[in-house]
């Protein structure tokens, strides 16, 4: 893959002539601006960029992006952008899913492009709901949804997609919320790694299932329900202004986490673990900490990169290819040959 | 165990294996799944090209990889025509069976000739084998098989006295088994046996040991034969070359001549090609040989499933490479979505077919021709695809450059038709020259084509195509997606005036794409009857009406390639006929395509026994015909 230099662009830049049809107020829309505010900022050059999704509202994404845009079908994005990145390598690739387009139908697709690290960002927008086709439940729905297919609530155990990448193979998990101002920080971690990286974006479906995530998301309280994990930083959370500051310490006794007061901002004494983005058992609790009891952990939490897909798949060529002759003609008559001269065959 | 001997001459003997010079030969190799009946019955085939001969060849097996031994349903069987005139069909009927063990001569005794010789290997019809088999009593003893000259003698214990020289354990010498057989059979038919030598040699380049095992083997099997003629009743049998045009020659199998096809149809095209693949049987092989040519700019993409293999096909072909996907009809119905996009975004891609019996999971190692309707109509919406369909192996090349010419120059996608018996069968291939095919250079565009405003990636060329942008491309950023598109700017437009002008707009691209007209395969332009046919039945169709014409009937071949759109002179062509037959290895799909777009009496003949058709069912279908 070759280095490609960095264009100046605006915002307006990454925007088409297409009217956004999303719900008034719906999530979608935060997103797509987090996006288009953190393309100039990454330099990003609209030519050599492609969305690509799948179907539901989300997949809707790629038509209000002045860029390349292809919107496949129901689950399958991440097998079209593995053909597009291993035809060209250079092209930057944004999947867009959301939960039931990613985890149901393409949750094979998923494990997959996860597993093998083809070079891209995913972003997986999870409403938790089945928009597009109204409001039926998602794997991602929590258990006693009603919805018109559960209409006694639903009695599926929901899957956490960032457990579900990181046990796929995934080599970066991010997470951020629609409306929050940390996203393009999340999104230029994920674009500045190499290989598939995950994000979970929890987005508000204000028609389906509405303030779902109202209980970490809303403004109120938000400090005390919000972990955002910063490599290299304490993991703390709470009111700094009202002093207010707690941490996550590890117990070893359990394996687990336990909320600690940070006093005077000693959170060394306190015994709160400092946040290691590349160490996977740490990846692997913090997905799977139990919001209420903690916060919901955000941000980038995990980032160790190995080498892509798509390079192996280079390196292999180019080795397969060493010293080959790559003649057709002399390909077409490779094997034991003879020749017909006359009605005489001389074996060759 | 000594040598047990037996021959037993007949009088009520077809003459061809006492002849010494017969035209042509069929032999059937058959033993258990593990004993090496295709890779024995596959050197055969090469040293009979070798010697000029004529051929064709149809390897049955079973499903399953390693059957129990023994058993009936572990039966893999291997048969050969060849001649020294030209061979259209591996034969109805064997004039020899080799019979590794009993259960093998219980499944194919009933297709042996009258009169036709039966060889043996008496070591295995133990009474184990005899009882796995379900004989009641030895038919190598009882006389049963008086109808037939039979050869039995122990294989098994002359091959483990052919290699005690190596130091090998019963159970690797006798892996040697069907070398030695093959060097009967070299002996039998006159063969050189320098190249299979050399061919050991190379195979077990590592393993000198077992190389030198298995050559010892295969001379003591030839020198077995001339034993056995000093003493009397075996017989060699000479058939010469075949007239053939002048050229180069090699033997080629379906799976082969695709793949070689796919690679010379992208390097006419100018375009690295991507082939997404998921194992399948009998489609599989494609994905095995395109994996070995990477220094022809291509790469191979083993999917997660049959979707994620068409779906990166795409992707690769929106990004500017020539997609490529590759099943089996299971396969191939998971990937008909995937095919609706590629027909709603209008992107060139090559689909392969390699058909087998069905519905389901159906007769994964057995032959038919029941993915037509799918080929045709098997998709949501309408969504037309060209359906281009292979006669032989050798004809699977061109009509893979033909499927990449037509995906290329029209911006679709191609089906391309072939089935198991192609893709396994193996034929002197004449080395086509490359520099023959006209190329197909695809371009790109490059430059914004809309003087008004944005680029506009739905304007069509005068053959309906639309331009192929490649992402990457300054000024030209777009997008595309399964949502009915606006004519010209392919945004988002579901108004009825737009659906409709869209609809007809992608039927014509299709109709309108240039196929060659119709021509007669054999026999004249208008008569009695037509036998049309398409697909692998061609060879059976042409001996049968090669036949036919020589008993005096108005008969003629007609066999097409082009199954959609079909040749413009197609109707007009078959209504010269008094009668039109159309066989095919199915309940009569493309007599329903035939009557549908020509509204021609095409007559159906039906076979669905994972079997291919034998010449003497297609005679006695033709004169039925003509009687009628």
């Amino acid at each position: 893959m070759t280095e490609v230099a960095k264009i100046e662009t605006t915002l307006k830049d990454w925007e088409t002539d297409q009217e956004v049809r999303w719900c008034p107020g719906c999530g979608d829309y935060a997103i797509l601006k987090a996006v288009q505010r953190t393309l100039p900022q990454l330099g990003a050059d609209p030519k050599n960029t492609v969305f690509i999704s799948g179907i539901g509202c989300s997949s809707r994404f790629p038509y209000y992006m002045e860029t390349y845009g292809f919107h496949t079908i129901h689950g399958r994005a991440p097998a079209f952008a593995t053909g597009v990145k291993l035809a060209n390598p250079d092209l930057d690739v944004w999947l867009v899913t959301g939960d039931g387009d990613g985890l149901s139908i393409g949750g094979n697709h998923m494990m997959h492009v996860l597993r093998r690290n083809v070079n891209m960002q995913i972003m997986l927008f999870n409403n938790e709901i089945y928009g597009l086709t109204k409001g039926q439940y998602s794997p991602t729905s929590r258990e006693h949804t009603r919805t018109p297919t559960s209409p006694l609530g639903s009695v599926d155990h929901p899957a956490n997609p960032c457990a579900f990448a990181l046990g796929s193979g995934a080599r970066f998990i991010g997470r951020g919320f629609d409306v929050s101002k940390n996203l393009p920080d999340v999104l230029k971690a994920a674009h500045a790694h190499q290989g598939a990286a995950f994000i979970e974006i929890f987005q508000n479906c204000i028609v389906y299932n509405k303030d779902v995530f109202d209980d970490f998301a809303a403004p109120k309280g938000a400090e005390d329900r919000q972990l955002w994990l910063e490599h290299g930083q304490p993991m703390l959370f709470g009111n700094a202004k009202k002093g207010d500051i707690k941490g996550l310490k590890l117990v070893p006794e359990t394996f687990s986490f336990e909320v600690v007061d940070v006093v005077d901002g000693d959170w060394e004494a306190a015994g709160v673990c400092v946040h290691d983005a590349k160490n996977r058992m740490l990846a692997h609790m913090l997905i799977e900490l139990e919001f209420g009891p903690y916060p919901m952990p955000l941000g980038v939490i995990y980032d160790d990169p190995k080498p892509t897909y798509e390079s192996a798949v280079i390196a292999e060529r180019a080795k397969a290819v060493e010293g080959k002759d790559n003649n057709l003609a002399r390909l077409l008559a490779k094997g034991q040959t003879w020749t017909v001269s006359g009605t005489a065959q001389d074996p060759v | 165990m000594t040598k047990a001997f037996c021959f037993m001459a007949t009088q009520t003997a077809d003459p061809i294996i006492h002849n010494a010079s017969p035209d042509a030969v069929v032999v059937r190799f058959a033993g258990d799944s593990g004993d090496g009946m295709q890779l024995t019955g596959g050197q055969f085939t090469l040293s009979t090209a070798l010697a000029g001969n004529d051929l064709a060849t149809f390897p049955d097996f079973p499903a399953e990889i390693r059957a129990p031994q023994g058993t009936l349903f572990g039966v893999s069987a291997f048969q050969i025509n060849f001649g020294s005139r030209e061979i259209s069909t591996a034969g109805d009927a064997p004039d020899v069976l080799v019979a590794m063990n009993p259960a093998a001569l219980k499944v194919n005794l009933a297709s042996l000739k009258p009169g036709g010789l039966i060889i043996a290997d008496s070591g295995e019809f133990t009474k184990r084998n005899l009882e796995k088999a379900k004989y009641e009593s030895n038919p190598l003893e009882d006389g049963s098989l008086a109808q037939w000259d039979l050869l039995a003698f122990d294989i098994s214990a002359l091959t483990i006295e052919a290699v005690k020289d190596f130091g090998l354990g019963n159970k690797d010498a006798l892996r040697s088994k069907n070398m030695w057989t093959l060097g009967l059979a070299l002996w039998m038919f006159d063969r050189d046996r320098q190249p299979l030598i050399d061919w050991l040699n190379a195979k077990f380049r590592t393993k000198p040991d077992i190389a030198a095992a298995n050559v010892a083997a295969l001379n003591a099997g030839h020198a077995y034969g001339e034993t056995a003629e000093l003493s009397g009743p075996l017989k060699q049998v000479h058939i010469g070359p075949v007239e053939s045009a002048p050229g180069l020659y090699r033997t080629i199998t379906g799976a082969e001549a695709v793949s070689l096809g796919l690679v010379a149809g992208a390097q006419l095209a100018g375009l690295p090609m991507f082939f997404g693949g998921y194992p399948i049987t009998p489609a599989s092989s494609i994905l095995h040989h395109l994996a070995r040519l990477k220094e022809f700019g291509v790469t191979t993409f083993q999917a997660e499933d049959e979707i994620a293999a068409i779906c990166a096909s795409i992707g690769a072909s929106y990004a500017g490479q020539l997609g490529v996907t590759s099943s089996s009809g299971p396969g191939i119905a998971l990937k008909g979505e995937a095919m609706g996009l590629a027909v709603m975004t209008e992107m060139p891609l090559v689909i392969v077919n390699s058909q087998r019996g069905g519905p389901s999971t159906g007769l994964p190692t057995k032959t038919e021709q029941s993915d037509l309707y799918q080929a045709v109509y098997g998709r949501n919406g309408d969504a037309p695809i060209p359906v281009v369909a292979a006669s032989s192996p050798g004809d699977v090349f061109e009509c893979a450059i033909e499927a990449c010419r037509i995906a290329v120059e029209y911006m679709t996608p191609v089906m391309l038709l072939t089935d198991g018996y192609i893709a396994n069968a193996a034929e002197p291939w004449k080395v086509p020259d490359v520099d023959s095919f006209e190329p197909f250079t695809a371009k790109f565009l490059t430059e914004n084509n809309n003087p008004d405003g944005k680029v506009l990636p739905y304007k069509r060329d005068a053959k309906g195509a639309r331009p192929w942008i490649k992402p990457g491309t300054p000024g030209l950023m777009h997008r595309i997606g399964g949502i009915e598109k606006k004519e010209g700017t392919g945004n988002i437009d579901y108004s009825p005036e737009n659906h409709q002008a869209m609809t007809d707009a992608r039927k014509a691209k299709i109709d309108g794409i240039t196929v060659p007209d119709q021509g007669v395969t054999l026999g004249e332009e208008g008569g009695k009857l037509a036998v049309v046919g398409w697909g692998s039945t061609f060879g059976p169709i042409r001996r049968a009406v090669d036949n036919c014409r020589k008993k005096g009937l108005d008969v003629s071949h007609i066999h097409f390639r082009h199954i959609w759109p079909l040749p413009a002179n197609s109707g007009e062509l078959l209504r010269k006929y008094d009668k039109v037959l159309v066989p095919e290895m199915n309940t009569g799909q493309f007599k329903t395509v035939l009557r549908d777009q020509l509204l021609v009496d095409a007559q159906p003949y039906t076979k669905t026994s994972g079997q291919p058709f034998k010449i003497a069912e297609l005679e006695a279908a033709i004169e039925l015909a003509l009687a009628e």
